[in-house]
């Protein structure tokens, strides 16, 4: 049956609807994939065997009442640790949250849970998502499928790692500032961040409140559509959840096409920086979408050049709050508490041990930038580059229907180049952070390769217009599967349980 | 040590007061977790009032409401935008660690209200301006264990509940208040019961002082006469009483002001009301400012309520309480000084409940301000606190009007009311109360009266009328004042005659 | 740039509640010269006519209604406590004011 693991969640859905095969089996041999390869790629921090295969054979059972199911019914999921599951260790990468065991599910956990989707398990990411390269994770770095001395990309390197490893077909990541799509980019893989208020942010653990977006991460786009629609929607746990229906995404994903729309190719994402490999595969990409009978312009967004200071500010200002509560009081990591100690003390020795570096560099910076007397230089100027950005992709918004550019400078790098240069490490993120600062949506998927890795191409939506990204997606895919005889991670290395460990 | 005549000589107060008010929402500020007081603990919590990770805030329809409607009811202005904003302080009672207020953009700003306090010269008014009124959450409650007195010194260890815990608080602050003069701690008392009676009329919190839903910390400075210049104040928590206010401001007064004669400075700081000794204790220093960080809420959205919205509000304001209180005066035909001191018992509702209950007005507020008012004062309570009802007293009332009670009689039923005996109707079954209405059993006892007191008699036989109080007086004692004084008196002159 | 003094980053730790080392704080006080020296370039652009932007949506009154929805138990809120006690959870004795 390994040749499950190969197929996209379309295929499965369609086997599983005409009853091939069974949501057990399917999972089973997810289940044995993650046995096989996951020492070599750590993807995962926990699997839950017993629970999967049991929501496994919950769908068996209700197809064989003859229930009407969802479309991905049955299909393995692998869940970004930064989501709370009930009764699921919850960590999000950080040893301050080691062995909790939330008592409520996010929304996104419940819609998956409704529509059938068999959750496997919660996969590595970089501490409280923040950072690039998933080495920033307390329980050990993830390794690129690709090439296991290299990093999957972050926060959410383990989601996108175990798509490239073939241990789920589906995966949620969460992004802030490219979590989502930078590590789609570096392994091979599709990544979408929606619209800001798509997805239902309740029981996602925040990092950047104001930025912070669920999304949806596979192989294909048909298949990020897929995953799209079950978990997008209004939530009245969320205030910030756009209450309008989702736009129609699996339908624009099959639709898959081009022909008259405007493409505008961000000028300020391009050039000095990229390294020529990525730029090469961004061109062919959109020689391909001209040929498809879009028409390419060039389109100037001068204030992106500041993005990325002003998220390196207002990210870590609002986390620098949103992690207040991990104060060993309540819930977590306790230390210190020899009955002598006060409880502030406590904390503060708590939150020394409990957090690693980068967490503790960017809540000294975001207490920093909010701390009296330096508010309006810092907080209040990104704020104010916020609005700039926002109305340069209004600007070009209002003469192109999507924004295109490569994902990310380069391709993934060894794991260690960056880990003590943090000003470079946040360079990964250049071309992906102003979509965050705007709240519009963002597509990462394969453009390519560059001497063995992959590249990514970034496509950008106005809020709300979630659906031309999967249109648009989709046909530059159709024409590049094509080319490769499969999407582009069949051309990954099939790992074995040697490899690497 | 200087009189309060020499302090008020020689400085002038500078009042601040921030009033706290736990709005009585079915649910939270931003949860649905409901708001029962006295629930057992940690049962009335959710990961989002926990601060669990992942959780987010929701805002309460009915506390934005309610707020709108203080605000009105202050004359304040209702911001066409306001925003919620963090406040970031560690402290284990606070599940986040930080408070989501209201910072620089509250919903209500700029208002008024006009409070009326007793002068030897009769009522007056004085206008207390608002500076804003803002919307934020409670934080839970701790229990310190193995220190004196669950105090928080000398505890090994605190014990924490969350069911109060993210409660919608509106915080309502003054602007400065000077001029108040020799009557500061007067105003201040009767700023705090107008808005207390404000608020109970809003039916948005049910004021409760003494179980905390609604708290007032008190601010004041002195400033000597011409200096032109503030000075430096001190902030006072845990004042749990209307009472209290009034004596902690006026013991801010004179320790500032013997701070000031030695030659000392205030120091600006946070203080502790201490009920029992009338005193204030230290508290915290704020020397050093606390940097809260405040930025803009991220996890919701701006409050910009419309036109209509407010307007639809405002039609459903009530009364205001110093109108419905001239109305009522006028209804009950009351004299000046006596409104007056209803007003200053804190009265006027219930007396106004009471004759709702089909009580004489006048009887209503005699019993309120007379023997209820005494036992009160006895107590160191309010009136309004006293463990009696206005259906309680009116039924008395109506007893007595019935003659089946004496006014003696009823101030022991009243007693015992209070005293935790029951209702009316138990206490007289319980301490056997009734009055002798038995003709027989009444001249029977007058005519042991005459038989003890012959030459009493005598002087009353002979038309010495005041003398037949002597003998009235030993009749109601030998009936243990069962029997109704003025028959007694008809049925002794009948005798005599 | 100013230098980001260590007694300033540990006056800012001691905000955050971090017991940081003192090689910590002088290590953190480097770092955050590099990184502030990058991102204060939010200033060449922050043009005082600029209206500043705190949430990407442009939505007002977002509130629910005043309806009870169902709260945790104690043993499900207690469930992760690293101390409880009486169904209340168990700190270190808490220094400062009284609540």
């Amino acid at each position: 049956m390994s040749e499950l693991i190969y197929k996209s969640a379309a295929q499965l859905s369609e086997s599983l609807a005409k009853k091939e095969v069974s949501a057990r089996e399917v999972t089973q041999a997810h289940l044995d994939q993650i046995t096989k390869v996951d020492k070599a790629v750590h993807a995962f921090l926990f699997v839950d065997t017993e629970g999967a295969l049991a929501q496994a054979d919950q769908v068996d059972a209700a197809r064989a009442k003859g229930e009407t199911l969802g479309p991905l019914a049955g299909v393995p999921l692998a869940l970004k640790d930064i989501l709370a599951q009930e009764g699921i260790p919850t960590t999000c990468g950080s040893k301050i949250l080691e062995g909790w065991r939330p008592p409520y599910s996010a929304t996104v956990v419940k819609k998956l849970r409704a529509a059938g989707v068999v959750i496997l398990g919660k996969t590595n990411m970089d501490e409280f998502a923040m950072g690039s390269s998933t080495e920033n994770s307390a329980f050990g770095t993830t390794q690129n499928p690709w090439d296991l001395t290299r990093i999957p990309g972050g926060s959410g390197g383990g989601s996108a790692a175990a798509l490239a490893a073939f241990e789920a077909p589906l995966a949620i990541g969460s992004d802030t500032g490219g979590s989502i799509r930078q590590p789609a980019a570096v392994t091979g893989t599709v990544g979408v961040k929606p619209t800001y208020g798509g997805v239902s942010r309740y029981g996602v653990i925040a990092y950047s409140s104001s930025l912070d977006q669920v999304g949806p991460c596979a192989r294909t786009v048909l298949d990020t559509a897929l995953l799209h629609e079950v978990i997008a929607g209004h939530d009245d746990y969320d205030a910030t959840s756009i209450n309008a229906p989702t736009p129609p995404v699996v339908a624009a994903a099959k639709r898959a096409d081009v022909k008259g729309m405007k493409i505008g190719v961000i000028k300020e994402l391009s050039g000095d920086g990229y390294e020529s490999g990525v730029s090469e595969r961004f061109e062919e990409s959109l020689e391909i979408l001209r040929s498809q009978g879009a028409t390419i312009e060039m389109v100037s967004c001068p204030n992106f050049d500041y993005g990325l200071a002003a998220y390196y500010l207002i990210a870590p200002s609002e986390a620098s709050s949103n992690l207040a509560r991990f104060d060993a009081m309540r819930y977590g990591l306790r230390v210190g508490d020899d009955g002598s100690r006060s409880a502030e003390e406590v904390m503060s020795m708590t939150r020394a041990a409990g957090f690693g570096r980068e967490v503790k560099r960017r809540i000294v910076l975001g207490t920093y930038a909010l701390s009296a007397g330096y508010y309006d230089a810092y907080y209040g100027s990104a704020q104010k580059v916020r609005t700039l950005i926002t109305q340069d992709f209004a600007k070009a918004f209002s003469s192109v229907d999507v924004l295109v550019s490569p994902t990310t400078p380069t391709v993934a790098f060894l794991i260690g180049a960056k880990s003590n240069d943090p000003v470079a490490m946040y360079l990964s993120d250049v071309a992906t952070i102003p979509v965050n600062l705007a709240g519009v949506a963002a597509m990462s998927l394969p453009a390519g390769l560059s001497e063995g890795l992959p590249v990514g191409f970034q496509i950008i939506a106005p809020a709300m217009k979630d659906d031309r990204l999967y249109q648009v997606g989709a046909a530059l895919e159709r024409e590049l599967a094509a080319k490769w005889g499969g999407v582009l991670t069949t051309k990954a290395p099939k790992l074995n349980s040697s490899a690497g460990a | 040590m200087l009189t309060y005549d020499e302090i008020i000589e020689k400085y002038e107060p500078a009042l601040g007061l921030e009033v706290h008010v736990e709005l009585g929402t079915k649910t939270k500020m931003f949860c649905g977790c409901p708001t029962e007081f006295g629930a057992e603990p940690n049962t009335q919590v959710c990961p989002v009032c926990l601060g669990m990770p992942g959780a987010l805030p929701f805002v309460n329809e009915r506390a934005i409401e309610s707020t709108i409607l203080i605000g009105l009811a202050l004359n304040c202005s209702i911001a066409p935008m306001s925003r919620f904003a963090r406040k970031n302080y560690f402290y284990p009672d606070m599940p986040k660690n930080f408070q989501i207020s209201q910072y620089d953009e509250p919903i209500c700003t700029d208002g008024y209200l006009d409070v009326e306090y007793e002068t030897p010269e009769g009522m007056k008014t004085f206008r207390i301006e608002i500076e804003r009124v803002h919307m934020e959450e409670d934080t839970g409650k701790s229990l310190h264990v193995g220190g004196a007195t669950g105090r928080i010194h000398g505890a090994e260890y605190s014990l924490l509940d969350y069911n109060r815990a993210g409660i919608p608080l509106v915080e309502i602050v003054t602007k400065t208040v000077l001029g108040t003069e020799r009557y500061a701690p007067q105003i201040a008392k009767a700023y705090v019961k107008e808005l207390r009676d404000i608020l109970r009329a809003l039916g948005v919190s049910d004021v409760k002082m003494e179980q905390g839903s609604l708290r007032c910390d008190a601010n004041i400075s002195l400033s000597p006469r011409g200096s032109g210049k503030l000075g430096t104040r001190s902030e006072t928590k845990n004042v749990n009483s209307l009472r209290s206010v009034e004596r902690a401001i006026t013991s801010e007064m004179h320790r500032h002001a013997q701070r000031l004669e030695a030659g000392e400075r205030v120091v600006q700081e946070t203080r502790h009301f201490q009920e029992d000794s009338g005193t204030t204790r230290s508290g915290r220093s704020k020397e050093q400012a606390e940097d809260y960080r405040y930025f803009p809420e991220p996890d919701l959205l701006p409050v910009a309520p419309s036109a209509e919205w407010i307007e639809e509000l405002r039609a459903q304001l009530p009364e205001r309480p110093s109108a419905h209180r001239a109305r009522l005066q006028q209804l009950w035909q009351v004299p000046d000084k006596e409104m007056a001191a209803m007003i200053n018992a804190g009265v006027v509702g219930i007396v106004e409940e009471t004759v709702a209950q089909g009580a004489d007005p006048t009887k209503a507020r005699t019993w309120w301000l007379g023997e209820i008012s005494r036992l009160a004062n006895e107590r160191e309570v309010e009136v309004a606190e006293m463990p009696i009802t206005p259906k309680d007293v009116a039924e008395i009332i109506a007893l007595v009007a019935a003659g089946e009670l004496t006014d003696k009689l009823a101030r022991q039923v009243v007693e015992g009311v209070i005293a935790g005996e029951g209702k009316p109707k138990e206490v007289i079954a319980a301490r056997g109360i009734k009055v002798v209405s038995d003709e027989g059993e009444l001249v029977a006892a007058i005519e042991r009266a005459i038989a003890a007191q012959p030459e009493t008699a005598q002087k009353v036989r002979d038309g010495n009328i005041p003398a037949a109080g002597a003998l009235i007086g030993a009749v109601m004692k030998d009936t243990k004042g069962q029997a109704d004084a003025a028959r007694v008196r008809e049925l002794l002159l009948g005798l005599l005659a | 740039m100013s230098r980001i003094s260590n007694e300033e980053v540990a006056r800012i730790a001691h905000l955050a509640r971090l017991e940081l080392s003192a090689t910590e704080i002088a290590e953190l006080a480097g770092e955050m010269e590099a990184i502030l020296g990058a991102v204060a370039r939010v200033q060449e652009a922050a043009k005082s006519d600029v209206v500043p932007t705190s949430h990407p949506l442009a939505l007002v009154n977002v509130t629910r209604p005043d309806v009870v929805r169902p709260s945790l138990t104690p043993e499900s809120a207690l469930s992760g406590a690293p101390a409880s006690e009486e169904d209340r959870f168990r700190v270190p004795q808490i220094l400062g004011e009284e609540a």
